[in-house]
């Protein structure tokens, strides 16, 4: 029978299926962090049970961290120096990999998977963090789990699953300049709804995502669940194999050759089912930003605030609400929203070549004066290679400011956050109400839209200032 | 975990479609190391002001609605964050129910892991719903797990589907990780395995 990618993946790594179909899968790869991590750890002592494969396991703190150079002098904040100290405790009790605050290793751990090659293809690789689908990339079966399906991972390296349905979303031609990954995935968002994905498991194919980068690819997995779906993927291919090859992790010699003999065998069947598919023209996506509170409030920069009444059901009322807390009027130009902070960084967009991107833009350039704007490396390594590139003195130039790596502002539980009424050109993925701090307003967008943003103080459409610049 | 078997309770109305794990609970209360004790902060920052004060149009502020049981709830209830936190602060407020048209995935299969039981039903039933939770708490509605059925005040009764093995667990309170180390021989049989075919894993 034709097989799906996913399917490949799946069937590789079914240990026990009941006759109802509910199935116990294995677990390459388990990234922990420290906020959705102490109950489990804490469950597993109260039991009496270990962790199974702690050699699978990988432990980072991240979401807490403060992202200033004081942080080297301990954590002011008492519970996140609770929550921090608790990781330490456990990954070193428990004898898991670890990379503590202070290790150059460090990062967000949808980042530092990858960078150290821990996240492979064909792997199953499950965080306690929604965004884990990052891994998808890589062609790796990935998603976010609960604090209780970390102890069971913990505890027995297996999850109990059931099956998806199969989505496929293929993104034809190439993309326009000034059009990033950061555009397709939340165009695709913008087209299937939030909850579009429920259920399924997406995989990304076509010409605009086989001419991605890797760090492109994980920009659009990371958003799969944005839209509702469990995981996304995309195919590994050479770009994969060059990524993963010579990582720390990665294999080597002979068991590299093995390894890539298999992998070059995991793409989805030609005539494989599809229970859903979606097709966007590469050409016609358009720089896009977030005008509301959920990821599918997205439009082409060019365009103009919707009037709530032009929706239908329950969303009516919801982009009632959402223009009122976004502080904004139907019929609107995008480009007429004035910001305040710009925060470039999170899982979605915080790695090498989303740096390069935005200092491309910002070369030579100065923000808008008032204006609050940061850089926050996905990794100590990214920081150290975008020092290294000279990337650093260019946001730093700007007018920058230029931070150790952690989730920072994507969802503010370190002291990086929005005051009520800021309003946040921001390249991480939720814009949910209150997610980058209580009353705070925040427009999703690309690397280089948030450094256009930064220049004129206002939501820009990047062609114009590409125009300019050429 | 607690046991689901059957409940009877008042149902709190929030027809707002795409209620996040964000908005269920807000990321400054995510700094505990413990389950317990949520409840106070569940929504906090709708439920709230910025001085700590009550809000009172706010339905769980409401009288009726303050020992709620049920939630009546818009489409994708529980997207975005993967936090069990959302959960855990229901079920620490009371509410072991969440009736709605559709829930993000990782959510549902979270209350699951808490005694807790999402409901999904059509459009015309969760409005029907809606509707009889909006008369207050005189409004009772009735879920029964076994028989998969949720009876509003008035007399209808609703059917819901629900996974077999899902459904096993929340009547008998079993704990997941002691059913699948019952198949650990199955576990170490299929590692045995995975290091022949993929060594490098």
């Amino acid at each position: 029978m034709p097989k799906t990618l996913y399917d490949k993946i799946w069937d590789a790594h079914v240990v026990h299926e009941d006759k109802d179909g509910t199935c116990l899968l294995y677990i390459d790869r388990h990234l922990v962090h420290e906020v959705t991590s102490p109950q489990a750890f804490e469950g597993l002592r109260m039991s009496g049970r270990t962790v199974r494969a702690p050699e699978k396991t990988i432990a980072v703190p991240d979401h807490n961290v403060p992202t200033t150079p004081d942080r080297e002098n301990g954590i002011e904040n008492e519970e996140s120096r609770i929550q921090v100290d608790a990781l330490d405790r456990n990954a070193r009790e428990f004898g898991v990999n670890y990379y503590p605050v202070n290790d150059i290793r460090q990062g967000i751990v949808h980042i530092v998977g990858p960078e150290q090659g821990w996240t492979l293809p064909g792997m199953t690789v499950v965080c306690g963090d929604s965004h884990t689908a990052t891994h998808g990339a890589f062609g790796a079966l990935a998603h976010g789990i609960g604090t209780s399906e970390v102890e069971h991972v913990l505890a027995t390296q297996t999850l109990i699953q059931q099956k998806s349905k199969n989505m496929k979303v293929e993104i034809t031609g190439s993309l326009r300049p000034g059009v990033t990954a950061k555009d397709i995935t939340l165009s695709v968002i913008g087209a299937t709804g939030t909850a579009g994905g429920t259920g399924y498991v997406i995989e990304y194919c076509g010409q605009a995502i086989e001419e991605l980068s890797m760090e492109g690819r994980m920009t659009v997995c990371n958003m799969a669940i944005e839209g509702g779906a469990r995981a996304g993927l995309i195919a590994p291919d050479e770009k994969t194999f060059a990524y993963v090859k010579g990582r720390p992790h990665a294999p080597k010699g002979a068991q590299w050759d093995a390894a890539l003999a298999w992998w070059k065998t995991l793409k989805s069947d030609a005539d494989a089912h599809w229970d859903k598919v979606i097709t966007l023209k590469g050409e016609e996506i358009a720089p896009v930003v977030t005008w509301g509170t959920s990821p599918e409030d997205v439009l082409p920069i060019t365009g103009e605030v919707p009037d709530p009444a032009s929706f239908a059901g329950g969303k009516v009322d919801a982009a009632r609400r959402a223009l009122e807390y976004m502080g904004l009027k139907p019929g609107q130009k995008l480009t007429d929203i004035e910001i305040d902070t710009v925060f470039i960084g999170s899982c979605t967009n915080g790695r090498i070549e989303d740096l390069r991107a935005a200092a491309a833009i910002l070369k030579g350039q100065k923000i808008k004066p008032g204006l609050r704007a940061m850089v926050v490396p996905g990794s100590g390594l990214v920081r150290a290679q975008a020092e290294e590139e000279g990337l650093a003195q260019i946001f730093l130039d700007a007018g920058f400011e230029w931070r150790l790596a952690g989730c920072s502002m994507c969802l503010a539980m370190n002291p990086d956050q929005l005051s009520p009424g800021e309003r946040c050109a921001a390249t991480s993925n939720r814009n949910f109400e209150g997610r980058q701090g209580r009353g705070g307003r925040t427009h999703l967008m690309s690397p280089a839209m948030a450094a256009a943003a930064a220049i004129t103080g206002r939501l820009t459409d990047i062609r114009k200032m590409m125009a300019q610049t050429a | 975990m607690d046991k689901f078997t059957t409940l009877t309770g008042v149902a709190a109305p929030m027809p707002l479609v795409n209620i996040d794990t964000d908005m269920i609970i807000p990321k400054q209360f995510l700094k505990t190391i413990q389950r317990s004790g949520l409840g106070k902060n569940l929504f906090d920052e709708m439920r709230f002001d910025d001085d700590g004060n009550e809000i009172a149009t706010f339905v769980l502020n409401q009288p009726a609605y303050r020992n709620a049981q049920i939630l009546v709830a818009g489409d994708n209830f529980g997207c975005g964050s993967s936090r069990e936190h959302a959960p855990w602060a229901l079920a620490d407020f009371g509410i072991r129910v969440v009736i709605s048209t559709s829930f993000a995935d990782i959510f549902f299969n979270n209350c699951f892991k808490n005694g807790m039981l999402p409901i999904v039903l059509p459009q015309d039933q969760v409005d029907l719903l809606m509707e009889d939770a909006s008369k207050g708490a005189n409004a009772r509605i009735a879920v029964d797990l076994e028989s998969q059925t949720v009876t509003s005040s008035d007399g209808q009764v609703f059917s819901f589907q629900i996974d077999p093995f899902k459904k096993h667990c929340l009547l008998n309170g079993l704990d997941d990780i002691g059913l699948t180390l019952e198949k650990v021989s199955a576990i170490d049989t299929f590692v045995a395995q995975a290091a022949q075919a993929r060594p490098w894993v």
